[in-house]
């Protein structure tokens, strides 16, 4: 077992994986060698994420298998199994604890760390790695993480993730890594990422910066819909055809000119000053898409939005924005509510009579978008819990649907949502649009976006592209999404 | 058969049930004689936390960290400004009330400014606000020996049909406040809030007006209660707020409202408040000292707490 | 300069400014007051608010909060006036059981998923009605060697300062300094992470309500030691001001921020807030308001330059 070369670090076999109705991953096989750099690139929903997730011991699998080298027969697959084997992952959220120091996450990380003069040892080890990734990082290693910037504490996770104590480290995955740092910090790391390699180690990196991909990994790998559909070595690939790689063959676009409606200017945000991004325009009447990798500022642009339009005091009379949740558990559901009560909590100021709410006019109200929607459940009495995923979505949807709001931005709204009804609500937005309804659509399927009459492409939390009619294609998403350097 | 199970999967049926049970059997001992007695002591002192509880209730509603702690201070502070404007005088009931409900009106207000303007936690907010009043009342309740009006005394201290005025208000407030909860817009809005404040937010309701309404409504309520309470038991004093911090408590978690916030329970209170005087009467009748009776009152408050949990996972 | 004031700086330093310009105006007022004898009379009841505000410290410290502080330090208090004194195998096996009994408040807590400030609340009564059965009137004699230890003379620093300085050191090199309470304050701050690095949260937070059970009990056994007799009510406002010694001394509600010597420091004051209103001929009614106005004063500063070093943040 000593000659590692051969032997795969990690190897995922024909693996499976259902949410719902969604089919995150569909037989995929997935290896990494030791003195290896695997690029793992994709858009939205190709199952990047869950591919991760499944080889750090988040996930299982449905069927197929994910075997660490090194792991006894039988051995149950956890969190904790693939630390002991030497997996890391920098995941693009925090996951240090903001109230302590440098040192001091890294004795949370290192439990053998311990006993008299742990902390020397805890700093020395963590300003080791730091001084081996960043030279001349300049970070205090006594300081609070909640005091450092974000891209000191993106360091910083980053060396805690390399940084080894009693395992050896054999894999790291680098999630996004480079999304906060700039350009000089970006190559050191980089840099030391080859050095790792060189020494034996392996990196899966995921990047929306393609040009960092081509130029530190050996082989890419490209998914698409939960597959595989691509993996050479880096060499064999240029910007260009790892983004064509990406897509799909391309559809035509059913004609649809903008909308005649598209009149006044309903909602505006300029871009912040220097920042070199695009201002937002909505016009009424108009299917407007945020476009871009997820977490590139759509979701805080939609937040912002929605809060500039008032009602923290009072309901105004008429309402003037409505929003459609897409983390329904975080933002959309009422959890002890019946479906009927969630449905209805944006438009009782216009059920209320002295006060008091009518149920009867609320239970019709509630009864005809339920037809409209087509809820499945016999009782809109039931709670909202008892629906399934692309169901409880539906219910959001008839809650800002329902409104007078001439506004109705989206969040995501339609991910677990099958596709019939999906169809259904793009008609019913064509529908609304043309009543003179402005939607804000934030979407990370490309096909939704395809629907929009213009497409805003967000990178790096700001507007990068403005796509409008005929312009609107994957090919042209796509490579507004993906720098080819770091900006 | 089916009406009967509905009622059973009421959670405000065990407070009334447990309420029931204890009342037998502290009629048992003293072979009846106490019926009537009893009754009507327990739904007087019922009455009282019943009117802080309801207050208590909906700012528990409102979510994880919301409590108001600061009731009693509330509570001394309008009985004692109540009394002093009033001076035992007829005619000046009305305006006695008034200045009662301005005292709770000002409280909320401040206790939602410093909640908003400091954005420290509501339970901070409440107990530094607490500070403050409990020490104004302090200052003027400084040797104050005002009876309050006779008319108030009569009104909270005769029945009407054997049932005591006290409780026949405490019944007109937990209506107006159960229309308010189940039927209201601004009932749906609270236990929206207490949800998912995110959520609600995001569903248009309107999240800081709901909050400032119902810390005002909670305050209003307790200074009420402080009215009476001075009015029913001769006079204010110092310390007449202080048992009612816990038991506002209490009696909202034993009712079976939620505490970690969205869903209230109004006629739980009244189970409650019932069942936690009863306790005290039952041990009184059973010659248990006082000891006993704070130790089972903490017991009874966990184990409630413990099983309602079990509830949740099942 | 931006590392100056840091948000960690900020609050230790502003309950240490507070303590400072409180103690000139005390000084300024009554010149008496800077002796030895005057030092411990303003002092001497601070020890055991400081106890047991390193105690609400350390439930805070996990997201959590104890209502019940206030009735277990009268409880404690009533323990050691009658058992620890009369039968001290049998005390201290009492106290010893309550410490386990905090410990489990933790666990429960944590599997069941409870609102701590309810369960606490419970045990108030709990704690509430023990005492009053140890000690239906006030009462009992406080042990001899608690007697000497509280009103022992140190030459040069009075006893209330030299034990205020002895917490805070001990509460700082265990929560502060040691590996141990590195993992404690995690929990408080990214449970998740914690918890993925291997750690077992619900022994952590066992833990760190045991620790505050022994905290408690050292309040309790102190103030006997000042008063020599207990009653069942003794330390009852407690739990309001130890919560309030927390936020004086920069600790915050949730995410782990805390400070063992702001609390500390937090502590005194309060209890010099006290001092200074009487010195000022205040009425002592407005005692309790001033440790409002004085707390709000602090959440409100501390708001301030929280923002100004937001913003200089942002440049």
């Amino acid at each position: 077992m000593i000659s590692g070369d051969e032997t795969a670090v990690i190897a995922v076999d024909g693996a499976e994986k259902s949410f719902g109705a969604v089919r995150a991953l569909d037989g995929v096989s997935f290896s990494v060698r030791p003195h290896e750099c695997v690029g793992l690139v994709g858009h939205n929903g190709a199952g990047k994420s869950t591919l991760v997730n499944l080889i750090t011991g988040g996930l299982a699998p449905d069927s197929g298998s994910v075997l660490v080298s090194g792991m006894a027969e039988g051995e149950k697959f956890s969190i904790a199994g693939a630390r002991a084997h030497g997996v890391r992952c920098v995941f693009q959220e925090l996951s240090l604890c903001p109230n302590l120091t440098v040192e001091e996450n890294t004795r949370i990380t290192h439990p053998a760390l311990k006993g008299l003069g742990w902390r020397r040892r805890a700093r020395a080890l963590i300003a080791g790695k730091l001084d081996a990734i960043f030279p001349g990082h300049g970070i205090d290693c006594t300081r609070m993480i909640g005091d450092l910037s974000i891209a000191e504490r993106q360091m910083v996770e980053i060396a805690t993730a390399f940084s080894e104590s009693d395992t050896r480290v054999r894999l790291v995955i680098l999630d996004e890594p480079t999304s906060s740092l700039d350009a000089g910090l970006a190559a050191q790391l980089l840099g030391y990422v080859r050095k790792f390699v060189s020494e034996g180690g392996a990196v899966v990196i995921i990047s929306h910066i393609l040009g960092e991909i081509l130029s530190t990994a050996d082989r890419v790998v490209v998914m698409k819909d939960g597959r595989v559909v691509s993996e050479r070595r880096a060499a064999e690939f240029t910007v260009e055809t790892l983004v064509g790689a990406m897509g799909s063959v391309v559809r035509a676009r059913d004609a649809r000119a903008p909308s005649a409606a598209a009149g006044e200017i309903v909602l505006t945000r300029k871009a912040p000053a220097g920042s070199g991004g695009i201002d937002f325009v909505a016009r009424r009447g108009e299917l407007v898409g945020l476009a871009g990798l997820g977490g590139h500022g759509q979701t805080r642009m939609l937040v912002g939005l929605f809060n500039a339009g008032g009602g923290d005091w009072v309901s105004p009379k008429d309402p003037r924005i409505a929003f459609v949740a897409g983390d329904r558990h975080v933002d959309g559901n009422l959890p002890l509510w019946s479906i009927l009560r969630n449905m209805t909590i944006s438009l009782l100021p216009d059920l209320t009579r002295r006060g008091l709410v009518d149920t009867r006019a609320e239970a019709e109200i509630a009864a005809r978008w339920r037809e409209r929607i087509e809820v499945r459940t016999k009782d809109m009495a039931n709670p909202i819990l008892s629906l399934s995923g692309g169901n409880q979505q539906k219910v959001l949807f008839a809650r800002a649907l329902a409104t007078r709001a001439p506004v109705v931005l989206m969040d995501d709204p339609m991910r677990g949502v099958d596709i019939g009804t999906k169809q259904e609500v793009y008609a019913m937005l064509r529908e609304e649009a043309a009543k003179g309804r402005t939607f804000v659509w934030y979407s990370t399927e490309m096909d939704e976006i395809c629907q929009c009459d213009r497409v805003y492409v967000f990178r790096e939390g700001r507007i990068v592209a403005e796509l409008a009619g005929a312009e609107v294609s994957e090919e042209r998403i796509l490579s507004a999404s993906f720098a080819e350097a770091a900006a | 058969m089916n009406a009967l199970r509905m009622v059973f999967s009421k959670p405000w049926i065990w407070a009334f049930i447990a309420a029931g049970g204890v009342f037998f059997v502290t009629v048992m001992f003293t072979g009846g004689a106490s019926t009537i007695g009893l009754g009507q002591a327990a739904l007087t002192f019922a009455s009282f936390s019943v009117i802080v509880g309801l207050g208590q209730m909906f700012v528990i509603t409102l979510g994880p960290g919301n409590v108001d702690l600061s009731i009693p201070a509330t509570m001394t502070l309008a009985a004692t400004l109540a009394l002093k404007v009033m001076e035992s005088q007829n005619g000046m009931i009305f305006v006695g009330l008034l200045v009662a409900l301005g005292v709770g009106l000002g409280v909320g207000i401040a206790n939602y400014a410093l909640i908003k303007a400091l954005r420290i936690p509501p339970i901070i907010a409440t107990l530094s606000s607490s500070f403050i009043i409990q020490s104004t009342a302090i200052w003027s309740n400084r040797g104050l020996r005002i009876r309050p009006p006779q008319w108030m005394a009569d009104l909270t201290t005769q029945s009407l049909f054997g049932v005591p005025n006290v409780a026949l208000i405490a019944l007109g407030i937990t209506l107006v406040i159960f229309v308010l909860l189940e039927k209201s817009l601004y009932g749906r809005w609270v236990s929206a809030i207490g949800q998912n404040m995110r959520a609600a937010r995001m569903a248009g309701v309107p999240v800081d007006g709901v909050r400032f309404a119902t810390y005002v409504l909670c305050a209003v309520l307790a200074s009420l209660a402080g009215f009476l309470l001075a009015s029913f038991s001769g006079g204010a004093a110092l310390n007449m707020g202080t048992e009612y911090l816990l038991t506002s408590i209490a009696v909202v978690v034993i009712g079976g409202t939620a505490v970690a916030g969205g869903f209230a329970n109004v006629p739980g209170i009244w189970g409650a408040s019932l069942f936690l005087f009863l306790v005290v009467s039952m041990l009184n009748t059973y010659g248990a000292s006082a000891g006993v009776r704070m130790l089972l009152t903490g017991v009874i408050i966990i184990g409630v707490i413990i099983a309602a949990s079990r509830r949740r996972v099942a | 300069m931006r590392g100056f004031l840091s948000a960690d700086r900020i609050r230790m330093l502003v309950p240490a400014a507070s303590l400072t310009v409180l103690l000139i105006a005390v000084f300024w007022l009554q010149p008496r007051a800077m002796s030895y004898t005057g030092l411990n009379l303003l002092f001497n009841l601070a020890v055991p608010i400081a106890l047991a505000t390193i105690a609400q410290m350390l439930i805070m410290m996990v997201n959590d909060l104890d209502l019940s502080i206030g009735t277990f330090v009268s409880f404690v208090a009533c323990v050691t006036a009658t058992f620890l004194q009369t039968d001290p195998v049998i005390g201290v096996l009492i106290l010893a059981g309550c410490i386990g009994v905090y410990a489990g408040m933790g666990v429960i807590i944590h599997l069941r998923n409870l609102p701590s400030i309810v369960v606490t609340l419970g045990m108030s009564f709990v704690w509430g009605g023990l005492a009053v059965l140890i000690l239906p009137s006030p009462g009992g004699t406080a042990p001899d060697w608690v007697r000497w230890l509280m009103t022992s003379r140190p030459p040069l620093v009075p006893m209330a300062i030299v034990a205020s300085v002895l917490i805070a050191v001990v509460g700082h090199l265990i929560v502060m300094r040691s590996s141990f309470g590195v993992v404690l304050r995690g929990v408080g701050g990214n449970e998740r992470s914690v918890a993925r690095a291997g750690w077992s949260i619900v022994r952590a937070r066992a833990a760190a309500y045991a620790l505050a059970g022994l905290f408690a009990v050292l309040a309790g056994i102190c103030l006997v030691g000042l008063t020599t007799s207990a009653d069942a009510n003794i330390a009852t406002r407690y739990t309001l001001l130890a919560i309030a010694g927390v936020i004086l001394g920069g600790g915050e509600f949730t995410g782990g921020r805390v400070s063992p010597i702001g609390a500390v420091i937090g502590a005194l004051t309060l209890t010099l807030a006290g001092s200074f209103l009487s010195f000022l001929r205040i009425s002592p009614d407005w005692q309790i308001g001033a440790q409002g106005a004085i707390l709000i004063l602090v959440l409100a500063l501390r708001l301030l330059l929280n923002r100004r070093e937001q913003a200089e943040q942002a440049k």
